[in-house]
Parts: C-alpha cells; structure tokens; sequence
C-alpha cells in the first residue's frame, strides 16, 4: 500500500501551511452536506427513485475543478452530484432536479443520473460516455484546440466494452480525452476483486495511455500530481488518471452489503476528519456555512411547486 | 442512376455543403469505400471528415453522437444491419433519449446507415431486416431507402429532424436502378411517400411496402393484374415511423416488408390504418412477411423463409377473394 501525499507530507512536517483554501474547503463540505442532506429526504421518505451520493469521493472532482476550463466538456456519471456541484455550484438546481421541484435544471426529467447543463452531462448507463466524449473531443481537436473532456468512471465500470473501445479510439486518435477513475474498491455490492482481473494501470499501458494514480486527498498535491498530465491532455495525449477512494456511504440508500471492519476502514481514510484536525477553528466554521446553507436550499426546494 | 450511386452522390453532396458533416465506419475509406463501395471517393475527397474505424460498432455509435452535441453531423455506416445490435445501447439509450431527456431539446443530427435484407446468401447474422426492433423509440426515426426518392432529399430530411435517425439500405436495391417502373404501371408520386399505380384506374387494394421490397411487389402486382384482373396501388414511405401515411379510396390494406414474422414494422402500420380508417377498411390490414425462422444460407432454403413476390401474390389473390 502506498501512503498518501498528504499523509506522508504531514509525517515530515511538510503539509503546506495555507492548507486548502476557504473555497475549497467550502466546496468539499458543501457537496458532503448536500449528499447527507440528500440521504435524510430520503430517510424521512421525501424523495422519490433512487441516488447515489458521493460521500468519500468529494475531493476528487474538487481537486480537479481548477484543473478544467470553461471551454471543457464533463461527462458524469451515476455517482455525479460532487461532479456537478464542483463544476456549476448549483445545488439549488440539482436538488430541485432530484426533487422535480421547478429550477430544476432538467426540468425533473432527467434527475439525479441524467444532468445537463452547458458542457455538463451525465448519464446513468455505465461506460457509454466515453465513446460520446471520444466524440466531443474529435470535435474539440479540430473546432477548439486546447479544449479537453473529463470523463468520470468508477472501477466497477471497467466491465464494460465500450470502454475499451473508446481507450482505443483515444489512443488511435489522438484525443484530448481526461478519464478520471473513481476506484472505491467495489461496484454496488462486488469488491474491484472479485470483478477485475488485472489493473486500471495495466489495462491503461495496453493502449499506449499515460496513466497515474494517486490515494492522496490532499488538493494541493493531487493537483501538482496532474497538472503537467493534464496539460497533456490538451495536446492530444490521453490520460487515465485513477483516485483510490472510498465510498463511505452505501451504493444507493440503505444497500451496503460491507462488513463493519471495512466501512470503518473507508471512513478512516475519509479526508473530512483530517481536514478538520488540520484546522478545526476554520473548518468547524466553514462546515457549519456549507451545513446551513445546504439547510436553506433544502427549505426552499421542498416547498416549491413541481417542476 | 442506380441506388448504390444515388446513395454515394447523396452522401458527396451532404459533405459538400455541410461542412460539420463526419462519416465513420469499417472500412468506409478510399480505395475500398465500404463493404457495399457506398462510401467511394468520400475519404479522398474530405479526408479529415471520413473517418475508417475499427470493428466498434458501440463506439462509433457514440462517437456519433458525441459529434452531434458538440453540434456536428455524423453519419455511421454500419457494414451490415444486424452489427446494429452492438450499438443498441448507444443509439437508444443516449443519442435518442438525449434528445428530450434533459428537459429541453438536445439537437442530435446523426444518421446510422444500415445495409439490411437478405437475398445474397450471406447467411443468418448478415442478411437480417431488423426495423422492427427500432420501432417505438421516442426520438429516433427510421427511413428506408427506396428506389423511388433520391437519396439527397432523404439525409437532408434526416438531418433536419435533428435527431437520430436509422436508414436501412436493403442490400438487394444497390444494383438497382432509380425511379424504374415497367409500364403499365407508373410512378405517380415521389418523394415523402411514393406512389406506384395504373394511371386513372381505381385500385381494388393498396400494398403499403418499405423500398427495399418494392420490386418484389410491382413483380406480384404484375401477374396479379395480368393473370387475376386484380388491380393494386403501392404506396412506398420513405420514413417508416413515425408512421404518416395518406390511404387512397380503398378498403383494402397489405403490408409488405422482408422482416420475420413477430412484432414486426408492418404490425405497426396496420395499427396506425385501423386506427384511422377502421370503418372505411373492409377487413383488418394483411401482414406480409419473410418467415418465423433465421435466414439460412443456401439459395433454396433462403428463398423458402424470405418474403417473395410469389407470396405476395398469393397472399393478396386469396384475402381479396375469400
Ligand atoms: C450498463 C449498466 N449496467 C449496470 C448498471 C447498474 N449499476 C449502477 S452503478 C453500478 C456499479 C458501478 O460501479 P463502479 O463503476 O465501480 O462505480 P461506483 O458505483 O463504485 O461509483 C451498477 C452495476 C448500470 N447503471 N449500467
Ligand atoms: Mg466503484
């Protein structure tokens, strides 16, 4: 196992002592409070279908966020509320999304797993974003040069063809095409070993795919880690950049089929405690802001009328 | 002209004056030009637009329709329709559903071109008609090609619909000629549904038949006229479905296409007429298909399972006089 950045930068004293900034401090707990708020409408039977709440995840489309510009495309997935929140800060229009409360952003048609909005888009079927961002970016590389598409999937994800497929169009074609794996160890209720042979890195390696992978939860670190990668990117060069992460939660309400001892083993990789030992006067402020706002939002969508 | 030619100066002409226009497929370029050469000369004159793929018909697809929200064109070439099902997913799970999924129109211009048909002895996986099974999805179209409208007209249609459509290409009409009926008959009206009749005669029937299956028809309403006295008009959509289609005065309806039987296109339109036209209809509309079973190989045990003109003779001789 390896340690994480931000684990081993604290053991040698070398934690960088601005920390996150309030921004992003603010934009992790705010995605937290709206995935535990989420969880709670469910709990008090307020919400209808399903959801996949990215407790655990946060960091990853947070660290990237300064990574992308407005001129590229995301591609979500099942799992996409932190996706979305980092990209657009609207968890107004997703909740009322989720809710089909009117500000939905899509108009309640598409809910939790199908979001679009400007360059934004996700879509519940695993593995099919990728050959349409293999799309997107053959548009890109000749309409907008410099322009990327950042596709989040999780391990579990690579079960599918199509997401060999289009590696190989990447690779063959030169696309500026961003795959962020999410790897949490498990899919639904299958742990990454019992469904994967092999890995992400060597799988990444059989197309000639640049490919990097990181447990750290530290922004600052993850963001040092990919930039150069990532700029890459632009040029046309692909890049599988894998997060080992945790779901803390379940995979969509009340379905964790893990044991104690692992939960407890996602929880204690969780970046919400350290982040909070590392400044817990500014982050005991800050959660409380993103909790109360999160509060308010949820006020407010509850009582609007129906999309 | 024949069809194979109208197709591939339809599809120069696309890429002429729409710049956005991409063409993906196996082994669509230049000298090849695809399987069926319906794609010849496209590579070489807009190289950077005509893209060769590999054997992913999944990802094609949904380069497609990626291509298409970034606000291209696409065009897809399935080598054969039946690898259509290993885009399925693709096709009606996101280039469709994007359409109105997101709560307000995703324009999606994109066409998959599908050669489908029997006839040629290519044997169960290369010789299905396999419309039926995209009938019903909401925002996806399906068109025919057909002898009798010029292909240009139809992907300039397809592309205006801003959604995706299917075209299947019966592999039979390549060789064929455009626009040729063998006179008595003539045909009275192109374009969106063409018309093939015996000029100021009143039909006693109205064979409703996709393009690809036209020829077969005209040989039936052939002998049917000459040897029975049993005079029919066919009417050819150039769009499947959503199914429009005008009936002229009678009250006699057959549907002919080369799919097998169960669940079929022509089960769609009879549902369309008998909604409309039940009381003017003297009897339910008549489905005319290949038959329950794969499509065999050898000549003989083909012609025994596909729709032919002798069954659709047969068919039309004995609804009419029973
Ligand atoms: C094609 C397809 N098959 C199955 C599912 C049902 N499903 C939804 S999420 C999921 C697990 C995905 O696992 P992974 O890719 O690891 O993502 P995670 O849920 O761990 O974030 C499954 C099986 C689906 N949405 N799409
Ligand atoms: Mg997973």
């Amino acid at each position: 196992m390896s340690v994480s950045i931000w684990e081993r930068s604290h053991a040698s004293g070398q934690v960088s002592a601005v920390g996150p900034s309030d921004d992003d401090l603010t934009q992790l707990l705010t995605i937290r409070a709206f995935e535990r708020k989420l969880l709670d409408l469910f709990e008090r039977g307020m919400l209808n279908g399903t959801t996949h709440t990215c407790l655990g995840q946060e960091y990853v489309p947070v660290a990237l966020e300064p990574l992308l510009r407005p001129a590229d495309h995301v591609f979500s997935n099942h799992r996409g509320h932190g996706h979305y929140l980092a990209r657009h800060r609207d968890p107004e229009g997703l909740l009322a999304e989720i809710m089909g409360r009117r500000g939905a952003v899509c108009g309640g048609v598409g809910g939790s797993q199908h979001i679009r909005r400007d360059r934004y888009l996700s879509t519940g079927v695993q593995g099919e974003s990728l050959p349409v961002a293999c799309g997107v970016t053959l548009h890109l590389k000749r309409a907008e040069p410099g322009a990327l598409a950042c596709v989040y999937i999780g391990d579990g994800t690579f079960g599918e063809g199509g997401v060999y497929e289009a590696l190989n169009l990447a690779a063959l074609w030169q696309l500026p095409l961003l795959v962020v794996v999410e790897n949490n160890g498990i899919a639904q209720s299958t742990p990454t070993a019992r469904n994967m042979a092999g890995t992400i890195a060597g799988r990444a390696a059989a197309f000639g795919i640049a490919h990097l992978r990181t447990d750290s939860v530290d922004l600052d670190a993850i963001r040092t880690l990919l930039a150069p990668a990532v700029a890459a990117v632009r040029q046309g060069r692909p890049l599988v950049a894998e997060f080992a992460t945790h779901r803390l939660g379940p995979h969509s309400k009340g379905d964790d089929t893990r044991g104690a001892e692992e939960i407890a083993a996602a929880h204690a990789a969780d970046w919400y405690p350290r982040y909070a030992a590392a400044d817990p006067e500014r982050f005991a402020r800050l959660d409380a802001a993103a909790r109360a706002r999160i509060d308010a939002v949820a006020a407010d969508v509850t009582g609007r009328e129906p999309a | 002209m024949r069809v194979a030619e109208n197709l591939n100066a339809a599809l120069h002409g696309l890429m002429e004056h729409d710049p956005t226009v991409h063409l993906l497929g196996e082994d669509v370029a230049d000298p090849y030009g695809g399987a069926f050469k319906i794609t010849r000369g496209l590579s070489t004159r807009f190289p950077e637009r005509v893209l060769t793929t590999p054997i992913s018909e999944n990802a094609i697809t949904g380069v497609a329709a990626g291509l298409a929200l970034a606000g291209d064109g696409a065009v897809v070439e399935m080598m054969f329709g039946d690898f259509a099902a290993l885009a399925f997913d693709q096709l009606v799970n996101f280039a469709a559903k994007s359409v109105s999924m997101y709560g307000s129109r995703v324009p999606m211009r994109m066409v998959l071109r599908c050669p489908v048909g029997g006839g040629r002895g290519y044997g169960p996986t290369h010789s299905q008609s396999l419309q039926k099974h995209f009938v019903g999805v909401p925002g996806l179209a399906l068109y025919e090609t057909s002898p009798f409208r010029d292909n240009a007209e139809v992907f300039a249609e397809m592309l205006q619909r801003a959604e995706p459509c299917v075209l299947f290409e019966d592999k039979v009409l390549y060789t064929r000629a455009m626009y040729e009926v063998e006179p008595p008959f003539a045909l009275r009206a192109q374009g969106a549904v063409a018309e093939v009749s015996l000029p100021g005669e009143r039909p006693d029937c109205v064979v409703v038949a996709g393009g690809g299956v036209a020829h077969r028809v005209l040989a039936a309403m052939r002998t049917l006229l000459v040897e029975e006295d049993v005079l029919c008009t066919l009417l050819v959509p150039s769009r499947l479905y959503p199914v429009e289609l005008e009936l002229p005065e009678v009250d006699r309806v057959f549907v002919v296409e080369e799919g097998t039987a169960g669940g079929t296109w022509g089960a769609e339109v009879a549902h369309v007429l008998h909604t409309r036209h039940w009381s003017r209809l003297s009897g339910p509309v008549t489905l005319i298909h290949s038959a329950d079973s794969v499509i065999p190989t050898a000549a003989h045990l083909e012609r025994d399972v596909l729709v032919g003109a002798e069954a659709v003779h047969r068919t039309i001789l004995e609804t009419l006089r029973a």
